[in-house]
């Protein structure tokens, strides 16, 4: 279970949080205006790497706030935690 | 034999104790595992193996044992345990088992709990290292945890008898854990095996609290606690097993390996046999010889496969006249059933000689145990001077110390810990405090170094069946041969082929032995092939003990309504909806439920009836965008919705497809109260904060529950305005003043109300709301009117004749609100909202689309199974299945409700639903079956 330090909490146990998928996939300006092609790729298109990963958590049983976390898949080490609409740190 | 084999007194009183096993009456003594208490007894075959039914004897002193399975009778049956692991207490009555246990017949009357706890320092083991390791940590002031899994501390200590400081072990073990206890943050966890080690040093361990007690065991007290560790730094002194060899008959009850006979002559006093030979192939085996030839037992001879062992034990052998046969190995061990005498040969070949034996001891060096370092992630590497897997690099703040990485000797080990308790102080942001001297022990011989030998092949013409790899698992190196044969290649494969290294085992004493065969067999290195992967639980855990207080009533949250106690009253049979009791239908005297559905549909339909329609998700949305907001996520218009009036509101993902319905009442202009269906209150709850916080927070909306704040009855039927009217003298009832989907605050009964002219059911109705506490009385009062109450069952009828979908049932993630024949619902105004682009994409425009029809079984008495499959008359290819199938009291007949491809296309086609061998052929009709005019709403 990993340990996720909130940004607004501190650190929490896992069971706490609820998994959001890729960060910073944002809704599109004007769906209306992409071709079916970027429309899907938008709805079912994600990274799948293996090390470094900018995810979204919940907080779901604390403080219910969105963030985002950057996680290596493969070790489970979080890197970097921080706000929604903050840029994504950069990781050595 | 009867209790003739404890010639020694070991340092203990030795209370009597009596039990029984396999039906017979022994004695033992207090602090005995039920293993030491048969052998002290002289039985040697304690169970059968679990595939080829041989007899199995006591093979370890510990929780490494592979063979002496048995069940616990009383106080409650527990199958599967190691005899090495039960401590004997007064009245055990237990059975040795032929490889599978029996599961009580009965629940389990013990209670079971759960603890967390943080720490900056958790220990694992407290032998040598560990409690070193404790000390140093506790010694600079950390919060520490110490948890070991047998009775008491010392670890290694208690079965060797070596002296730590001049004390005998097992006392020194026991000053320092006392010592340990005296600090306020430490906290020394006995009976406690730390079987899971997760990120970010999430640990966890299972206490063993009355076990040991039996029926003494005083009810208050949970039997048996989990432990759920988070540990800043975690030190691993989890110890080493011995292993054995492969060669002929190593099964055989009176094979043992050595350390663990030493341990029951030094710890129980216990003889495990009465003339022994000693196969070795490394130290650690002679002074395990000495000590049994001190307790009285004959030692025939040591067959050393080196060519020397360490001079300082080949003089002590010596000046005891005991054989060293170097050179020699066991080819096999000899007996009918149980080790009757040992065939000892030269490696190199030659004539066997057969040795008289009751007991041949075993040692094949030691496997540090290094489940729970890998477990936590931590690569391993072979150590060529061991033979074995050590601890190698790991990315969590975790280190093994003592025999757990290898350390061969005591004095190592002490150092050791203590170091490593050290590093974890200086790690977890303490002051490290100066060395204290290392507490001195006995002479250590130097040592010979060890030979790594696996397999002692068989003689001449002989096959490879009877040299086990996993005693528990009845699993042969012919048995990896074959699968190697078959072309296995990786460990991981042998494990799944053999079986080897599963159940209780878990490659303690059978992993690396698996592996050296395989690698033997490929001819290639075992530091190449590795060992299996090692995964939680590191020793079998109970389902009681995980499930703790979560059963039963306390297994999960049970809601309950305003009006419950009166539907119980009623004699309502209730359902579950997510965690929400609601009464499914009413039966009254002599009435099944078919009877009382259709006399409550009857009601709704002809009178006047009433439903607790409380459930409902809730939600108030505020705020100056809080118009806007709703338009984004419903499909349909909700900014043009006028304060006093309701609309019905359908929500979709991204992709277009149904995710939620429900109403929106707008209380004003920045205030809206959102309805969910009731399973998904919650997640449409976190669905409107996720837009919110992630794509729209310049919206300035706020979300609140409200579910439980308000207690809600939905009154239905041509009667309800008259009853409405009676209940509510101060509202205008009049449909010209009070027309569909308005809603109106009044007194209702008396009692502050807002009534909504709501219909789930397409007769005229309202759905009368009040704060819950006044939901019982408002309950009361209406059914005091004559009303005839109804369930879930009744509304599910009403809705579906009237072909109004649930989320979840008729819809399953893959539906669109066209799909539902609800286009209507969709707006075509707004520029944009959650689905909207998803509806101009090709695959939801697809003629053969599953869309919701009805279906109209052509024996009208014939009720459809939900979920049944459909196929054209003569066909085989589904089209789609039954999503909700009822018994009509309005229609007076059985009708259902289905997903169909291209159904609306089939409508007045013939279908035949698949029911196993039986077709039931059935009329593909539209969806609303019931008043498709609409007549019925306004009364």
């Amino acid at each position: 279970m990993l340990l996720i330090p909130c940004p607004w909490c501190g650190p929490r146990d896992e069971i706490e949080f609820h998994y959001g998928g890729q960060a910073h996939v944002a809704y599109p300006d004007d769906p209306a205006a992409l071709s079916d092609e970027e429309w899907a790729r938008y709805l079912f298109f994600r990274d799948n790497p293996k090390g470094p990963f900018a995810e979204r958590w919940s907080h779901s049983a604390g403080c219910r706030r969105w963030f985002n976390v950057v996680r290596d898949t493969a070790t489970n080490e979080i890197h970097a935690v921080y706000r929604i609409g903050e840029p994504r740190p950069v990781i050595a | 034999m009867t209790a003739t084999e404890r010639p020694v007194q070991a340092d203990r009183p030795g209370e009597v104790l009596r039990f029984r096993f396999d039906g017979r009456d022994y004695e033992g003594r207090s602090g005995d595992t039920l293993a030491a208490a048969l052998l002290a007894s002289g039985v040697r075959r304690v169970a059968t193996s679990v595939k080829l039914g041989r007899p199995r004897g006591i093979f370890s002193a510990g929780v490494e044992e592979p063979n002496a399975l048995v069940q616990v009778e009383t106080p409650f049956p527990e199958p599967m345990l190691p005899a090495t692991t039960v401590e004997l207490y007064d009245g055990l009555v237990a059975t040795g088992l032929p490889g599978k246990g029996r599961l009580a017949d009965r629940p389990d009357p013990a209670r079971y709990d759960s603890v967390h706890a943080h720490c900056d320092v958790l220990v694992v083991g407290a032998g040598p290292a560990g409690l070193m390791a404790a000390a140093e940590a506790a010694r600079g002031g950390a919060r520490v945890i110490l948890a070991d899994e047998r009775p008491e501390p010392g670890g290694s200590l208690l079965g060797t008898a070596e002296t730590v400081d001049g004390l005998p072990g097992r006392r020194w073990a026991a000053e320092r854990a006392a010592e340990l206890g005296g600090f306020d943050d430490v906290r020394v966890l006995c009976r406690t095996t730390v079987f899971g080690h997760y990120d970010d040093n999430y640990v966890v361990a299972v206490e063993r609290r009355t076990n040991h007690l039996g029926a003494a065991a005083p009810a208050t007290m949970a039997r048996e606690r989990i432990w759920r560790i988070r540990a800043r730094r975690v030190v691993l002194a989890t110890g080493a097993h011995e292993r054995f060899p492969a060669f002929a008959g190593n099964d055989l009850p009176g094979v043992m390996l050595a350390g663990a006979a030493r341990a029951y002559v030094n710890q129980y006093g216990v003889r495990p046999g009465r003339r022994a030979v000693v196969f070795t192939t490394n130290d650690s085996a002679y002074p395990a010889a000495l000590d049994l030839a001190g307790a009285g037992i004959e030692i025939a001879a040591i067959v050393d496969v080196r060519r020397a062992p360490g001079e300082e034990w080949a003089r002590r052998c010596a000046e005891r006249d005991i054989e060293v046969r170097t050179g020699h190995v066991v080819r096999a061990a000899v007996g009918d059933g149980e080790v009757a005498a040992v065939s000892i040969a030269s490696e190199a070949g030659g004539q066997a000689r057969e040795v008289p034996a009751d007991l041949l001891l075993v040692s094949g060096g030691w496997t540090p145990v290094v489940h729970l370092f890998s477990q936590a992630g931590g690569a391993l590497r072979f150590d060529e001077e061991i033979g074995a897997f050590v601890p190698g690099e790991i990315r969590q703040a975790v280190e093994a110390a003592g025999s757990a990485r290898g350390v061969p000797t005591l004095s190592g080990c002490l150092r050791d810990g203590a170091e490593a308790g050290r590093r974890a102080l200086a790690a977890a942001g303490f002051a490290v405090p100066d060395p204290a001297p290392p507490p001195a022990v006995e002479h250590e011989p130097e040592a010979a170094p060890a030979r790594h030998l696996w397999l002692v092949p068989p003689a001449d013409g002989a096959d490879h069946r009877e040299h086990f790899v996993d005693l528990q698992r009845d699993v042969t190196v012919a048995d990896v041969l074959r699968a190697t044969g078959a072309g296995l290649r990786s460990v991981e494969h042998v494990k799944r082929y053999t079986t080897a290294g599963t159940a209780h085992d878990q490659g303690r004493t059978s992993g690396l032995l698996t592996s050296a065969i395989t690698a033997h067999a490929l001819g290639v290195d075992v530091a190449d092939l590795g060992v299996t992967t090692f995964r939680a639980p590191y020793a079998p855990v109970s389902f009681a003990a995980l499930a703790g207080r979560d059963r039963g009533s306390l297994h999960d949250p049970v809601r309950v309504t305003a009006m419950h106690d009166r539907h119980v009253d009623s004699g309502a049979l209730f359902e579950n909806v997510g965690q929400w009791k609601r009464p499914w239908y009413y039966p009254r005297e002599g009435e099944d439920m078919a009877a009382a559905v259709l006399r409550e549909c009857r009601a709704a339909r002809e009178d006047v009836a009433m439903m607790d329609a409380s459930t409902l998700g809730k939600i108030d949305v505020i705020g100056p965008d809080a118009a806007e907001f709703l338009d984004r996520l419903y499909t349909n218009m909700m900014s043009t919705l006028a304060v006093g009036s309701i609309r019905y509101g359908v929500m979709c993902r991204p992709d277009g497809m149904v995710f939620d319905d429900g109403t929106v009442i707008r209380l004003a202009d920045d205030r809206f109260l959102v309805t969910t269906t009731t399973g998904n209150a919650a997640a449409v709850l976190d669905w409107m904060e996720e837009w919110l916080q992630t794509e729209w927070p310049s919206l300035r909306v706020h979300c609140t529950s409200v579910t439980e704040q308000w207690a809600t009855v939905a009154l239905v039927g041509p009667r309800s305005r008259e009853v409405l009217a009676g209940l509510a003298p101060g509202l205008a009832v009049g449909n010209p003043s009070f027309p569909f989907m308005t809603w109106r605050d009044t007194e209702v009964a008396g009692i502050p109300a807002r009534v909504c002219r709501i219909s789930f059911s397409g007769e005229l109705a309202y759905e009368i709301n009040v704060r819950s506490w006044y939901g019982l009385a408002l309950w009361e009062a209406v059914e005091a009117a004559g009303v005839t109450p109804y369930g879930t069952e009744t509304m599910h009828v009403l809705r579906a004749e009237k072909g109004y979908p649930i989320i979840g049932q008729d819809t399953d993630g893959t539906v669109t609100p066209q799909d539902l024949g609800m286009a209507w619902v969709v707006s075509k105004k707004k520029p944009d909202f959650i689905g909207k682009r998803s509806f101009g994409r090709a695959d939801t425009a697809r003629p053969d689309r599953k869309q919701l029809v009805g279906l109209l079984p052509e024996d009208t008495g014939r009720l459809l199974p939900e979920g049944v499959h459909l196929v054209e008359p003569g066909g085989t290819r589904p089209l789609g299945h039954v999503t909700s199938s009822y018994r009509s009291a309005a229609l007076g007949r059985t009708f259902a409700l289905a997903l169909i491809s291209g159904g609306r296309e089939r409508i007045g086609a013939r279908l035949h639903a698949a029911m196993g061998a039986e077709t039931v052929p059935v009329t593909v009709a539209h969806h609303v079956l019931y008043d498709p005019e609409g007549a019925r709403r306004d009364g």
